[in-house]
Order: C-alpha cells, then structure tokens, then sequence
C-alpha cells in the first residue's frame, strides 16, 4: 500500500494536501485541472520534492530517506525520458546498472524485454532514430527491466495520437497486470482512466481525494471534477 | 518561501560521489588564491604602496585612459558595423560575421605584427603617402595601442550588439513596419533598448580586457608617455630588477583591475563576453532601411569594417608564405613548448570551468552570483601580476625561471576559465533541467553519470570551449616574458624577439605558423566536440 500521511506540500500561493491510501497491485489514475498538483504529487512520491509536512509510505516504510534512485519506484515524465546520446539498449541498460557495466546475461536480458515490448532487434539504434511509441516502448522496457514495485506515469503518452495512446495504455496495464505493479497515473483524460485504472483520485481545489472507483467517480462526478469535464 | 516544499538538487553530479560543490568549491578557491594570493605575496613583498613614483601613477593614469578609450571607441565603432549587419543581407554576410569572432583567438603578437605592416613605419600606408611626398605618421604610442586594441575588440563588441539585435523578437520588427514607423521611431522603440541592453556589458567586459593588455602595448607603447601598469611591470621586472618595485606596480595594478572589475558586476548584468559560440547562419534580423543614403551608409562601414579586418592579417600573412621557418630546433623546440603549455591550459580551462559550472548550477543564488563575480575577477587580473607572484612565491625554495613554463600553463588556464565558463553554463542548465530527474530516478551517480550523461551531452560546448582555451593559450605573450630566457622561450615570444631584432621576414613566417598552429588547435578541439554529436 502506498499512503500519503498528512501530506501538505507548500509552493508560494500553491498548496496541496493528501491523506490517502492507493492499494498494492491496481492501476489509480490521478485526474483534476491542470495545476491542481497531479505531477507535483508524482513528483513527492519520486522523492524530486520533499513535502513541507507528512510522510509517504511504501508497505509502512517511510520513503523520505530515500534518494530517488533507492525508491522501489519507476517514473516516465511527460518527456526526456531517454538520453538521446545513448541507444535503445543502453537506455533500457541503465535499469539494470547505471554505470551500464553489463554482464553478458545482463545484455541478453536487455535484448529479452525489448523483445517484450516489440522491439527487437532497435537495440542499437538511438531514440532519434525512433518514431514516438516506440520511444515510450523503450521508456517502458527500462521500467519493466528495473522491476520495482511502483510506476509512475506522469502523462508520458500525451504527445501520442489516440490509437497510439491506446495502444500504450493496454501495454501498461498487461505489464503491470502480469508483475503485479501498482501503478500511479496522472491523466488529464478521463477516457484513459476509465480505459485501464480501476481506481482515481481527484486531485482538485488544494486537496487529493481518496480514490474511489472510476467507473462511479465519472458517472457521478463531484462538482469540482464536473467543473473540470464541462458537465 | 520559508517552510515551503524544498526541491531536492541533486549533488551527485561529480567524481567519487563528493558532492559536486566540493569539486566546484575547489576551483573556486584555487582561483581566488591565483587571482588574490599574488597579490598579498606581493603586498608583503613592497610594504604598502610607498615605493610608487610619478613615473608609476602617470603609468596607473595611462593604463585607464587607453583602456576607458579603447573600449569606448570599440563600442562606438561596433554600433554602425552592428546595425548594418542587422539589416542588410548580403553574400559573404554570414562568413563576415563569422570572421568578427576571430580576432579573439588571433594571438595578439600577430595581431600586432599585422598592423604594423599596414600603419607600420614600413607599412603600406606610409609607403603610399610617402609615394605622394608627405611625410609619415608614427603608429608608436597612444594611437598605436589604440589602434591594436580596436582591431582586437571592435568586431567582437560587433558581434555582441549584434547578438542583441538578434534577440528582438522578429514579430516586432513587423509591427514596426506595418505601423509605419520612421526610422527615427525605430529608433527609439527598438534600436535603443537594444544598444541599452549590450553597450554597458561589451564596454566593461573591453574595458576590463584592455586594463591588463599586455602584449600590444609592449610593441606600440612605452616611454613616459605610453607605459601602462602591465607594461612598467615587465620593465621593472625584466630590466631594473627591481623586484619591490615590480611589487608595487602588481599591487596598485590587482587594485585597479578588482576595483573595475567588482564596479563592472555591480552595475553592468555580465554581458556575454567572449567570441560567443557559433553563429546560426540566418539573412538579416530587421527590415532594411530602404533610404538610398542608409544603404551606401551600411556598405561603406560594412566594407570598411571588412577592410579593417582583413587587411592586416592578409598582409602579415602574406609576407609569412615565403619565409616559413626551416624545421630545425630553433623552430621545433618554441613550436612543441607551446603546444605543450597549449594543452595542458586547456586541461586546466575545460576541467575547471566543468567542476565550476557544475556547482555553480546547483547552488544557491547569493553563491552562484559571487562565484560569477569571482570569475570576472580572473578578467581584470594581470597575467604579469600573476607571474610575480609566482616568481616572489618561488624564489625562495626553486629557481624561478625553471618554473617559466608551468606558470605560464596555469595562468593561461586561469585567464582561459571564465570564458570556458561562460561557454559552458547554458549547455550545463540545460543538461540539468532536461535529465537531472532521469539521471536522479535511476540512480546514476559520480563517475558513472559524468561519463554517460555529462561528458556527452556537454561534447560540443566542452569541444568549443577546448578550442578556444588552446588558441588563446597557444598564442599568449604574457606571463612567460616575465622570466624566460631562450632556452625556454615559447613560439610568440620567438616572434616577438625577432620583431625586435627587425628580422621581419622571419617574423612573418613564424607568425603564420602561429595563427596556423591557434586556429588549427581550435579547429581539432571544436571538430572533436561536434563529431557525431547527437542532438
């Protein structure tokens, strides 16, 4: 379980609060008005940001120690999430050492999940080389090779096109589904959420609701969450 | 914003996992210990400023005027090249502004040596008036030093108003246009904003630069009415030995140099100084001025400024092709000293502005803004101030001349660093704001994230900036004059000694191995950074 305990997080005029609970293993969506705090929620929870109050706990533990390279966590950003410089195989390398020192069955791992993720054979090739789903393919292998517990998307398929965005999303969610990752995803559409995270927290208005079901959030939205969705 | 979220910066960026601001606080200190210890050593060394004569604070008098009215007439010059540039679309346009950079990585010797052979005694200028049975002017003094300063700042203050114009959002000039506006109101809502914004930067980053220009004023200056602080330096040093007396010079110089050079960051945003990195080749930034007398206006000083550029170096150059010096050791040995000292000041330059830069992101303001000032400080430090104190730090314990060209090295490194800085420092916020939260999310760290994230993705800025630290280096008369004897002596100082020695043809040849050697140092260096560099 990931908690969020009297979290208050403080930015000049922004303020956001979050006491919750996401369960192990679903898929949550984070959905609200831009600027509500859905990423800088993220960004607390991959430790780029320290809470001015509260604690995030992963399985009891307190995460606030933690580096954010140590979390038992995975992030993609909305973008960056490559070094150009490097390729398909080294990028997805780095999950397993980020020195890229790789043992010969490190590499052949590497090879194994590009192939997961339908790129086999690209593993040479930079990301410029690459057309924009598969570079989020890539993103994901090094998430799949990494193999923490926790995902984090912080809207990494919004350049997509719907298909291809589609198409992405199932990919998480049988990735997931399949390691049993607990993944937190922020979306500005309520179709994705509906699409594949059983679970959504509102993020609005300086408060992070606790998530309830999407299916009845949506049906039913809360003024707020109307507001936002023009209903 | 007290109690509020804090961002967590990452410190992980340097070697060995220290973090990166101990490797940047190193560099820090070491500069302000090469820039400010010479002159404590010194202070001690001539106990206060007794020992100055009239002689002396006329030199201190000279050394501001020639410096207030080398960058005041470089300024001035550069707004007409700036703002024909800026309008007018032309062939060879973009290699003209590209040949503006150049000056800066010409050594200075030859910059020298080539307005000599166009204002010279001999000179083309002078044989021609001659021709017409007038008498000669005389290059020496003031207008000399002037003159040389001008060639070597003027199309760099050129290219740095010019990179104000290309700052204007190019919507504005069409709105001035499709308003109507006169040239006048051009004018005043645009032009002047502009000339606002780059004239007080350009005229202290030339100010500071002439204030302890040495090697120019050493060919045209001298006697009582045209020795500058620098140059009285040397010849205290060189021909009374009178050290103390060197002392005091370096301390009232250090003084004069720090003072401008805090006085230039309080009051002026450090403009971009320096030959800037590269040049997007685009047509004109602003509409042309369509008045038949503007257009014959911007030819004429687009011409004359090319003229000006030119016209020494092809005359130097020229004369150098049939007199190149034979390869024997008195060639090869200067020759291998300098790229030696070349490459180990760029070493210097490029791992120090690295380490500066990497920290100099990271911190906080208040600090960022102090190490930038400390940076400054390096350009208003006298190499020969530099060089003293080496030689007080040294003599006890060494023989100092032994050391000629390792001091040589770290003051070339030294005085090369806040322009690698500056080069640096925009590639290195980037890199940060792109890939920190990646690099931080899979945990890479020390060694590991400097050769797979930093070191790469900084190539082309590391290449330019390596580049620029070889040139500079390769062609510096400064420091080794100071204590060199022949056994030691580096290629421009070789030059210089065969210009006084009125050897001039060789001078000539030597002089285009020089530029050779400089340009194509900085040509290897920027090559490396941009092969197979991904965007």
């Amino acid at each position: 379980m990931l908690t969020f305990e009297g979290v208050e997080i403080r930015q000049g005029d922004f303020s956001l609060s979050a006491d919750l609970s996401v369960p192990e293993g679903a898929i949550t969506a984070l959905i609200g008005p831009s600027g509500a705090g859905k990423s800088t929620l993220l960004s607390v929870v991959a430790g780029f940001l320290a809470p001015t109050r509260g604690r995030v706990l992963w399985r009891g533990a307190d995460l606030g120690p933690l580096p954010p390279g140590q979390r038992p966590l995975s992030i993609l950003f909305q973008d960056q999430n490559l070094f150009p410089h490097l390729t398909v195989a080294q990028n997805v390398g780095l999950g397993l050492r980020p020195d890229l020192r790789l043992s010969a069955s490190e590499r052949g791992r590497v090879e194994e999940v590009l192939g997961d993720v339908g790129l086999a054979e690209l593993g040479g090739r930079k990301p410029g080389a690459l057309s924009g789903g598969q570079q989020g393919r890539v993103a994901l292998a090094r998430a799949l090779i990494r193999d923490r517990p926790l995902l984090l998307l912080d809207e990494p398929f919004a350049a997509l096109g719907p298909a291809l965005k589609d198409e992405m999303l199932d990919l998480v969610a049988r990735m997931a589904g399949r390691a049993g990752t607990t993944v937190l995803m922020v979306s500005h559409d309520p179709d994705d959420a509906r699409r594949i995270a059983p679970l959504t927290v509102l993020v609005a208005d300086g408060l992070a609701h606790a998530p309830v079901a999407t299916a009845v959030l949506l049906a039913d939205p809360p003024p707020a969450l109307a507001s936002y969705l023009g209903k | 914003m007290a109690g509020g979220a804090v961002e967590v910066r990452t410190t992980a960026i340097w070697p060995g996992g220290a973090p990166g601001g101990v490797a940047g606080g190193l560099v820090l200190a070491l500069i302000l210990a090469l820039t400010l210890g010479p002159v404590a050593l010194v202070l001690i060394q001539a106990g206060g400023a007794g020992g100055l004569t009239a002689a002396d604070w006329a030199a201190a008098r000279f050394t501001v005027l020639q410096a207030a009215l080398s960058a005041g007439l470089s300024v001035a010059l550069a707004v007409p090249v700036a703002r024909a540039l800026a309008r007018r679309s032309f062939p060879g346009r973009a290699a003209l502004i590209t040949a503006l950079g150049a000056p800066f990585l010409l050594p200075v010797v030859v910059a020298v040596l080539g307005i000599l052979a166009l204002f010279g005694r001999s000179g083309l200028l002078n044989r021609g008036i001659e021709a017409l049975g007038l008498p000669g002017v005389t290059i020496y003094g003031l207008q000399g030093v002037l003159l040389a300063h001008l060639f070597l700042n003027l199309p760099l203050a050129a290219r740095m108003i010019l990179n104000g114009w290309a700052a204007v959002p190019p919507e504005r000039f069409r709105l001035a246009q499709s308003l109507d506006f006169a040239p006048r109101d051009v004018l005043r809502v645009i032009e002047r904003p502009v000339l606002r914004a780059t004239l007080p930067g350009a005229f202290v980053a030339i100010f500071l630069v002439c204030l302890t220009s040495f090697t120019a004023v050493l060919v045209m200056g001298g006697g009582p009415r045209a020795t500058t602080l620098s140059l009285a330096i040397y010849q205290s040093f060189r021909l009374e030995f009178d050290l103390a007396h060197a002392a005091s010079l370096s301390a009232l110089q250090m003084a004069l140099g720090l003072f401008a050079a805090f006085a230039g960051v309080a009051f002026v945003s450090p403009a971009a100084f320096g030959a800037g990195r590269g040049w997007r080749a685009q047509g004109r930034i602003a509409p042309p001025d369509p008045r038949a007398a503007a257009r014959i206006g911007d030819g004429v000083v687009i011409g004359a400024m090319a003229l000006f550029l030119a016209l020494p170096i092809g005359l130097a150059m020229a004369a150098g092709v049939t007199h190149l010096p034979r390869p024997d050791a008195a060639f090869l040995a200067p020759f291998g000293r300098s790229v030696a000292v070349a490459l180990g000041a760029t070493l210097l330059a490029v791992t120090g502005a690295l380490a500066l830069g990497l920290a100099l992101s990271g911190w906080r303001r208040g600090l960022a803004r102090a190490a930038d000032g400390a940076a400054m400080l390096v350009l208003g430090t006298s190499p020969l101030v530099l060089g003293t104190g080496a030689f007080l730090a040294l003599r006890g314990w060494a023989d100092p001349a032994a050391f000629a060209l390792p001091v040589t090295m770290v003051a070339n490194g030294l005085m090369a660093l806040p322009f690698a800085l500056r080069i640096l420092l925009p590639d290195i916020q980037t890199l940060r704001s792109d890939y920190d939260r990646l690099a931080d999310s899979l945990g890479m760290e020390g060694l590991a994230r400097l050769r797979l994230l930093v070191l790469p993705r900084l190539r082309r800025p590391l290449g330019f900036a390596a580049g620029l630290a070889a040139a500079l280096a390769m062609g510096d008369l400064g420091v080794v004059t100071l204590f060199s004897d022949p056994e030691r002596a580096t290629l421009p100082m070789v030059l210089y000694q065969r210009m006084g020695q009125y050897r001039m043809d060789e001078a000539y040849g030597l002089a285009l191995v020089l530029v050779l050697a400089s340009f194509g140092l900085f040509w290897l260096f920027d090559r490396m950074g941009r092969a197979d560099a991904d965007v």
